[in-house]
């Protein structure tokens, strides 16, 4: 009879440094930029628009550091999900947060009761809505859901840093049995996909959603575009996967063509996109990341000694 | 081994009809893998996962299929697939190799007659995607007709019990006749076909419109007659529509997940089989498994890295992966064993 060598899972080898340098030196210092950021947005007491605008975008600025990392406490309670919704084609978030104005119930307010409401309502979104309204808000109610939804976006925030500092960055570092991972590789395998994946989203979903097609562009599908970050987000979200990729591994090429999107985007309208010069450039920038892919995954998956799994690869 | 050199290749045609899955070591499963030389092979494995023989494939593998009572084992190509290889397991050995005819791809998967009398071989024409059924007699391996799917790109067929009815799912994508390249995700139109084995269709669901794009691909028969389909989103990827679907005499309803736990498939179910009241799902693009209640409900989301064979255990499931990883899930998802392999998408009960 044909045998295989078979072992029982055998302990882990030590912690490697391509994870333990992605996960000191980019992940936990972008989640706490994050639940800082937060923590200064839920710190407001003010219903002034100008404070509240300007400590949004800082959260939504270091939310971009940090919105690739879609594996570990985010994947929980819905956390992700809560933090942004987007893209959000049915604009099931914006009915949601129509239906609250209008019911101005004061309990749901309460942050047992808010963090049982739909994810569309919550988050950077939600709270978009309501500090770049299309027509100016002026109920106390608005005033006090926004408060409530940052209290909401802060404790999730914490909750997430919480939840790497005291298990999931272990997780990662000392993969073995009983562990999420078994191997170094698992682990390495888990991080690679959330770069790929995580660039890939830039091409796909903030450039590909808007572009449409030549002859239809979709500007009104461009993210945040009441806040007017959409091109800001796309930048940032590139900023940060070049700092995650060099931490995974010596990536020079990788590094140089997200430097080269991240500075593309800079100058990048996705809310102008019926100007056709626009559109082209946009198109061309979305390639370049496409590309920026191709090259990550031909230089830093032979460098951590991983694909992308091989089912996940397959598609059938 | 000495066994196989023994018997030389006369007895075997002779032999291999009288021998049944005791022979064999009574594998609990078959797996398609790649071994680490990067050759493919097909897999016995014991319910706690040793591996109790392994075969070479030509090429890449996919899914297989037990015979009722003799141990012969056919697994099938990977799409677009030009082999199925059938395997005497007692004997550890090739008994035929089955070649689709010009113009007709294989699509993974098969099925046998309750009798065992008859391979029923899931297949589209190359150049229209369309889907047909091959019928191959299991004495002399020879191909007896075709029937038709009544849909586009067929993949899991699965024979109904009390009856040698099939059940096929048929995804709904055209592809292009020498790849995998998809041609109508914006127009396509999945169903499950309920044919008996002359071709007649008993009856044929269809998604509702607006879930069209939601290929139907992998089938779990329930003990009570229902079947469960798990599917694979091809529309807008914002969206995040179900991937369970539970069939009844032509029905369908939908099983969808709370919001907080849609995401977690990343629109894509890889397998799906049912045991001890309950359904799994599995999506190695989002390392998870998620597990229903029979009628459809949500039970909870388990992560495991690429994890995507999934078949029936003694009070759950048991799980495979790309990680070569063979895991039990009860309650909870526990790893057994680990093979210097990478399982392929699917792990197939016996018996």
């Amino acid at each position: 009879m044909l045998k295989l060598s078979i072992f029982i899972i055998a302990l882990a080898s030590p912690a490697d440094a391509d994870v333990a340098s992605a996960v000191q030196g980019h992940i936990l210092p972008g989640l706490d930029r994050f639940a800082t950021a937060t923590a200064d947005l839920a710190a407001l007491d003010t219903c002034d628009p100008a404070p509240l605008r300007a400590n949004w975008n800082a959260a939504a600025d270091a939310w971009q550091g940090v919105a690739h990392l879609r594996l570990g406490p985010v994947e929980d309670e819905g956390r992700v999900l809560a933090i942004t919704f987007w893209p959000d084609p049915k604009g099931i978030g914006a009915r949601q947060t129509a239906a609250v104005l209008a019911a101005e119930d004061p309990q749901i307010l309460a942050p047992e009761r808010l963090k049982d409401q739909s994810v569309a309502l919550r988050g950077l979104t939600g709270m978009e809505r309501l500090l770049f309204p299309a027509a100016p808000l002026q109920s106390d109610y608005a005033c006090a859901l926004t408060h409530a939804l940052a209290d909401d976006l802060a404790r999730i925030a914490m909750e997430t840093r919480a939840g790497w500092e005291t298990g999931f960055a272990d997780t990662l570092l000392h993969p073995g049995p009983g562990q999420r991972y078994l191997s170094d590789l698992e682990a390495k395998q888990a991080l690679l996909t959330a770069l790929i994946t995580g660039i890939e989203f830039n091409a796909d979903a903030r450039i590909g959603r808007p572009l449409g097609d030549f002859d239809k562009p979709r500007p009104e599908r461009a993210e945040a575009r009441a806040s007017g970050r959409s091109a800001r987000n796309l930048m940032l979200s590139l900023i940060a996967l070049r700092d995650f990729a060099s931490h995974l591994a010596e990536a020079p090429k990788t590094a140089a063509a997200l430097d080269r999107a991240a500075n593309q985007a800079q100058t990048l309208d996705l809310a102008g996109l019926n100007d056709p010069q626009l559109w082209l450039k946009a198109d061309i920038l979305r390639q370049n990341i496409k590309a920026a892919k191709d090259t990550a995954m031909a230089e830093i998956a032979p460098a951590l000694g991983v694909g992308i799994g091989f089912n996940a690869a397959d598609g059938d | 081994m000495q066994r196989r050199g023994f018997l030389g290749s006369l007895l075997a045609g002779a032999l291999a009809p009288g021998l049944g899955w005791a022979d064999a070591g009574s594998p609990a499963y078959l797996a398609a893998a790649e071994n680490p030389d990067g050759l493919h092979e097909l897999h016995g494995l014991s319910l706690s996962g040793e591996s109790l023989f392994a075969l070479p494939l030509p090429a890449r593998g996919h899914a297989a299929t037990a015979h009722p009572t003799r141990a012969l084992a056919v697994g099938f190509a990977r799409r677009p697939g030009h082999f199925a290889l059938v395997i005497d397991c007692a004997l550890g050995r090739e008994v035929a190799r089955l070649t689709p005819p010009d113009g007709i791809q294989f699509n993974g998967h098969g099925a046998f007659s309750s009798d065992g009398s008859t391979l029923y071989t899931s297949e589209q024409r190359a150049d229209t995607s369309e889907g047909q059924l091959g019928l191959w007699e299991t004495n002399g391996w020879q191909r007896i007709h075709e029937i038709p799917t009544h849909g586009i790109g067929p993949h899991d067929i699965r024979r109904l019990p009390y009856s040698d009815d099939l059940l096929v799912a048929n995804g709904g994508i055209a592809t292009d006749p020498t790849d995998r390249t998809k041609l109508n995700t914006a127009s396509m139109r999945p169903n499950l076909a309920r044919i008996t084995p002359e071709g007649a269709l008993v009856n044929l669901a269809e998604l509702p419109v607006e879930l069209a794009q939601n290929s139907l691909r992998h089938l779990a028969l329930l003990p009570d007659g229902r079947a469960a389909c798990a599917m694979q989103w091809e529309g807008d990827s914002a969206e995040t529509p179900p991937l369970l679907v539970l069939w009844q005499d032509g029905q369908l309803r939908m099983c969808p997940v709370p919001a907080t736990e849609a995401f977690g498939m990343q629109n894509y179910a890889g397998s799906i089989a049912a045991s001890a009241g309950r359904i799994a799902l599995t999506s190695p693009k989002g390392g998870v498994v998620q597990v229903f209640g029979q009628n459809g409900e949500f039970l909870q989301t388990l992560h495991r890295p690429d994890a995507c064979g999934v078949a029936a255990a003694p009070g759950g499931f048991t799980l495979t992966d790309g990680h070569g990883v063979l895991s039990r899930l009860t309650e909870n998802l526990v790893p057994l064993r680990q093979a210097p392999v990478k399982w392929d998408n699917h792990l197939i009960a016996i018996g």
